[in-house]
C-alpha cells in the first residue's frame, strides 16, 4: 500500500510513459476514467443481449446468426437472461456511478491529492477488469453461459451440466467472475471509506461535505459489508460445485432421472446470503445517484439543497434499513407469515427516507432561478423515475401481492425503472455534468437535449406496458410466450415494448456519437463552467496528478451557498475565504 | 461525532480537521493515520466474512439434517489456541518495548510473534492431517466441510498476517513510521485471534 503522499512525490519526479500514465496508473483520475470505459462496453454488451431477448419475445421462431440451427433455445434465452442481469449490475450500475464517478471527484470533491492507497486503488480496478473477462468468457465455452439468472440459486447453479446447458464450466466461470469482482469491490470499499474520514481538506466538516460525497461514502460502506457476504457464500457455492459438499444442496435431489449424491443442505440458505447482499447491492446502484441528482438539481435550480441534513440523514438510513429487509425477495420461498410480515414492514419503512428525499429534491426545485441543460433534464428524469420505480416497490412490499406479482414482469418492471433506468439517468446526469471536468469540453447542448427526450419517452414506453403484462399473469423469464392462450393476448404489448426498446437503443447512439465527438471537437469551456461551488471546480483543466498542483484548498462553507442574499454573485465556492466573498471575480478566484 | 465540534469551533478554515478518530493536525498526521482507518475498515469486511460463514454454520446446523455427524476435534487444536493466544501476547509485548524505544528487544518478541504464528498454522495443517487419516475430508459431512472451511479461511489470513510480520521485520515500507506498521499488524493480528476463539467455541460447543 502507498499513501497518497507518494502520489505527490511522483507527480514531482521524471514523466511517466504511456503505460504507467494511462494503463497501469495510480492516479484515480486515470482509473476513474478505466472503470467509466469498462462500464461503456459492459453497457453495450448487455443492451444487445436485451435486444436479442427483446427480439425473440416477439420473433420466436425468426432465425438468429448465432444459434445451432438458427433458432434460439430457451436455454439460450436463459442465458441472455443471466448474463444480461450479471453485466449490468456489477459492470455498469456497480462500476459507473460508484467507481467511475467516485474515484475521480470523490478526492476532487475534498481536496485531496488522491486516493488514500492509490496502488491499492489501481488493483481494485484491474480485478474489476479481469472479472468482467472471466465473467464474459462463460459465452465461449462450449456449453456457453449460465442459465440460473443474476441470483444463481441452487440446486439449479450447485450442481453441474446435468442441470443444463451452461451449468458446467459456464457457471463456474460465472462464479469465478463474481468472486474476483468482489475483491476488486472490498478493495476499493477499504479506499473509498478511509479516504473520506481521513484526507479531507482542513474545514471540510462532515456536515459540509457534497452530497456526492456522502452518497459514495455510504455506498462504500455498504458494499464492504455486502461483498465480504457474497464472497462467503459464493466460496460454498463452488465448494458444492466442485467439491461435493452440500451447504446449499438438498437430500434426495434427483436430475435428469439420476439420484445427486449431496445431501441435507438449504437451496434457503444461499437465498438468504445471496440477499443479504442483493438487497444492498440495489442501494449501491443507486445512492451515487442520489447524490449527482442532488448535487445537479441545485446548481442549476441557483439554490441551496433543500433540507441538506435531512438527506444527509435519509442516505444514512436507506443504508441501514437496505440491510434489513432482504426477505421481500424470498416471500414466496415458504417463510414464515410472521416474518413476511416482519420484512414487509420494513420495506414499507424504507418509504420514509425515500419519500424525505423526493420531497427535498423538489424542494430544491421550488422556486429556484431553474436551468435546464442536459444533466438537469436528466437530473429531473432521475427523480420521476425513482418515483414511479418507488410506487411499484409499495404493491410488491406486501407478501399477499407480491405472492400474486413475484414470478410476472410486474417484477421486472420494477427493478428496471428504480435500479435500472433511474440509476442510469444519474450516470447520464453525471456525464453531462462532469464532462468539462474530464474532459475540458462541453458535450453538445442539443443533442444532449434529444437524447434526453427519446430516452426519457423510450424507458418509459418499454417499462410502462410492462406493468400491465406482469398484472396480466405474464411469467418473466419464459423464452417463449405465444404458447399459452392468455399469454399469447399479451404479444401486442411486447411487440410494442420491442419497438420501443430497440427505438431507445438506437438514440443511445446519439450520446456515443456526442461523447465521442465532443473529445475533441466540443466547446472548450472555463474551469468552472457551471458556476458551481464545490472543489471539483477548484482546479484548473485538468487537474494534475495530485490534483491541486500543490496548492491545497481549505473550505470555508457549506457546499451549496447559491443565491446567498447579499453576495457579489450568484454563488459562493466553498474554498473561497470568507472575507474575499463579498467583492470577487469568479473568473480569477476558482480558477487558480 | 468529536470532529464536527472541532471542526465548527475551527469556522474560519485556519485549522485542519481531519478524521473520526483523532485529532491530528496536518497532512503528516493523517497519512499515517489513515493505514490505522484502512485497516480498521477492512477488518469489518473480515468480520463480515466470518460472521456470513458462522450464519451459514448456524442455519446449516439448525436444519437437524441427518447427515450431520458430530465429530471429535483432533486435541492438538487446544495447544493451538494457546499459542496463538500466546503471539497476541508477545506481540502485544514487542509493541509496549517499541514504544519504550528498545528496538532490540521490540525486534526478538516480534521474531517471537512470527514463529508462534508459523506454530500455529503447522498446528492446524497437523489437526487436518489427522481429520483426513480418520476418514473426514472437505465432503464427508457438513460439520467437517465446515471444519475445513473456517480453519482454511482462517489459515490464510494468518498467512497474510505471517507475510505482514516478516515485513515488516525485514523490509518495512517506505511510508510507514514503525509504530504505524506495528499498529496495523497488531490490530490484524489481535482480530484474528478473536475470529479464531470464536470459531473454536463454535467448534466445540456445538459441532
Amino acid at each position: 500500500m502507498n499513501s497518497a503522499d507518494s502520489t505527490l512525490q511522483a507527480s514531482s519526479g521524471r514523466p511517466l510513459g504511456f503505460l504507467r500514465r494511462y494503463l497501469f496508473s495510480t492516479d484515480h483520475k486515470i482509473i476513474g476514467l478505466q472503470y467509466f470505459f469498462l462500464a461503456l462496453v459492459a453497457v453495450t454488451v448487455a443492451i444487445i443481449l436485451s435486444l436479442l431477448m427483446r427480439f425473440h419475445l416477439v420473433w420466436p421462431a425468426a432465425h438468429l446468426p448465432f444459434t445451432s440451427g438458427g433458432i434460439m433455445t430457451p436455454e439460450q434465452y436463459l442465458a441472455l437472461v443471466t448474463m444480461h442481469g450479471s453485466i449490468m449490475v456489477f459492470f455498469v450500475l456497480n462500476t459507473a456511478p460508484q467507481s467511475a464517478f467516485g474515484n475521480y471527484f470523490l478526492p476532487l470533491q475534498i481536496g485531496a491529492p488522491d486516493m488514500a492507497f492509490p496502488r491499492l486503488n489501481m488493483l481494485s480496478f484491474w480485478l474489476t477488469l479481469a472479472a468482467f473477462l472471466v465473467m464474459l468468457s462463460a459465452f465461449f465455452v462450449p456449453a456457453g453461459a449460465p442459465i440460473s439468472g443474476w441470483t444463481a440459486y441452487p440446486p439449479l447453479s450447485g450442481i453441474n451440466d446435468a442441470t443444463g446447458p451452461g451449468e458446467g464450466l459456464g457457471q463456474s466461470l460465472w462464479l469465478v467472475g463474481i468472486l474476483i469482482f468482489g475483491v476488486g469491490s472490498l478493495l476499493g470499499s477499504i479506499n473509498f471509506i478511509s479516504t473520506t474520514i481521513d484526507l479531507r481538506a482542513p474545514g471540510l466538516t462532515l456536515m459540509r461535505m457534497p452530497l456526492t460525497v456522502w452518497a459514495w461514502f455510504v455506498t462504500a460502506i455498504l458494499s464492504l459489508l455486502a461483498f465480504a457476504v457474497l464472497f462467503a457464500g459464493g466460496i460454498l457455492l463452488m465448494l458444492d460445485r466442485v467439491a461435493g459438499t452440500s451447504f446449499f444442496l438438498p437430500a434426495g435431489l434427483v436430475v435428469s432421472g439420476e439420484l445427486e449424491m449431496h445431501g441435507g443442505g438449504s437451496p434457503l440458505l444461499w437465498q438468504h446470503l445471496f440477499w443479504f447482499f442483493g438487497h444492498p447491492e440495489v442501494y449501491i446502484a443507486i445512492l451515487p445517484g442520489m447524490g449527482v441528482v442532488s448535487h445537479v438539481l441545485a446548481n442549476f435550480s441557483r439554490k441551496p439543497v433543500f433540507g441538506y441534513r435531512a438527506m444527509v440523514l435519509a442516505l444514512g438510513t436507506i443504508g441501514f434499513l437496505g440491510f434489513t429487509l432482504w426477505g421481500h425477495h424470498m416471500f414466496v420461498s415458504g417463510m414464515n407469515p410472521y416474518s413476511s410480515l416482519v420484512f414487509s414492514f420494513l420495506t414499507l419503512s424504507i418509504g420514509v427516507p425515500s419519500a424525505v428525499k423526493t420531497f427535498n429534491w423538489l424542494g430544491t426545485l421550488w422556486g429556484g432561478k431553474l436551468q435546464f441543460p442536459a444533466p438537469m433534464l436528466f437530473a429531473v428524469g432521475f427523480v420521476s423515475f425513482f418515483v414511479t420505480g418507488g410506487l411499484s416497490g409499495i404493491f410488491l412490499a406486501q407478501p399477499t401481492l407480491d405472492t400474486e406479482l413475484h414470478a410476472t414482469y410486474y417484477v421486472v418492471a420494477h427493478f428496471h425503472i428504480v435500479m435500472g433506468v433511474a440509476a442510469i439517468f444519474g450516470i447520464f446526469a453525471a456525464t453531462y455534468y462532469w464532462f468539462p471536468k474530464m474532459f475540458g469540453r462541453k458535450m453538445n447542448e442539443a443533442l444532449g437535449k434529444l437524447h434526453f427526450w427519446l430516452t426519457f419517452a423510450g424507458a418509459y414506453s418499454i417499462f410502462l406496458p410492462m406493468h400491465f403484462v406482469g398484472i396480466a399473469g405474464g411469467v418473466r423469464r419464459y423464452a417463449d410466450s405465444t404458447g399459452a392462450m392468455y399469454l399469447a393476448a399479451l404479444q401486442p404489448l411486447h411487440l410494442f415494448m420491442t419497438i420501443a426498446a430497440f427505438s431507445t437503443a438506437a438514440a443511445q447512439l446519439i450520446f456515443f456519437y456526442n461523447f465521442f465527438a465532443s473529445l475533441n471537437r466540443g466547446k472548450p469551456v472555463s474551469a468552472n463552467p457551471w458556476n458551481a461551488t464545490t472543489l471539483e471546480w477548484a482546479t484548473t483543466w485538468p487537474p494534475a496528478h495530485g490534483n491541486f498542483a500543490g496548492q491545497f484548498p481549505s473550505v470555508h462553507r457549506g457546499p451549496y451557498e447559491y443565491s446567498v442574499p447579499g453576495a457579489s454573485e450568484d454563488f459562493l465556492p466553498q474554498h473561497l475565504p470568507e472575507d474575499a466573498s463579498a467583492p470577487h471575480d469568479g473568473e480569477q478566484n476558482h480558477a487558480n | 461525532m468529536p470532529t464536527s465540534m472541532t471542526a465548527r469551533s475551527a469556522k474560519r478554515g485556519s485549522a485542519g480537521n481531519y478524521g473520526f478518530f483523532g485529532d491530528d493536525h496536518g497532512t503528516g498526521g493523517a497519512s499515517q493515520r489513515v493505514y490505522v482507518t484502512g485497516m480498521i475498515i477492512a477488518l469489518g469486511g473480515i468480520l463480515m466474512f466470518f460472521m456470513a460463514l458462522t450464519s451459514a454454520w448456524v442455519v446449516r446446523r439448525g436444519l437437524m439434517a441427518p447427515d450431520w455427524e458430530s465429530v471429535r476435534w483432533p486435541a492438538i487444536l487446544w495447544l493451538d489456541t494457546l499459542i496463538l493466544a500466546a503471539s497476541s501476547v508477545t506481540l502485544a509485548r514487542s509493541r509496549h518495548c517499541l514504544a519504550a524505544g528498545h528496538s532490540e528487544e521490540y525486534r526478538q518478541w516480534w521474531g517471537v510473534t512470527t514463529i508462534l504464528g508459523l506454530l500455529f498454522l503447522a498446528g492446524q495443517l497437523s489437526a487436518w492431517r489427522q481429520m483426513s487419516n480418520a476418514g473426514l475430508s472437505l465432503a464427508s459431512n457438513p460439520a467437517s466441510s465446515f471444519f475445513y472451511v473456517f480453519t482454511a479461511a482462517h489459515g490464510l489470513h494468518i498467512l497474510g498476517g505471517i507475510a505482514a510480520l516478516l515485513l515488516v521485520a525485514f523490509h518495512s515500507p517506505r511510508h510507514l513510521a514503525p509504530a504505524t506498521a506495528s499498529r496495523v499488524v497488531a490490530l490484524y493480528w489481535h482480530f484474528l485471534g478473536a475470529i479464531w476463539v470464536l470459531i473454536f467455541a463454535l467448534l466445540i460447543v456445538e459441532g
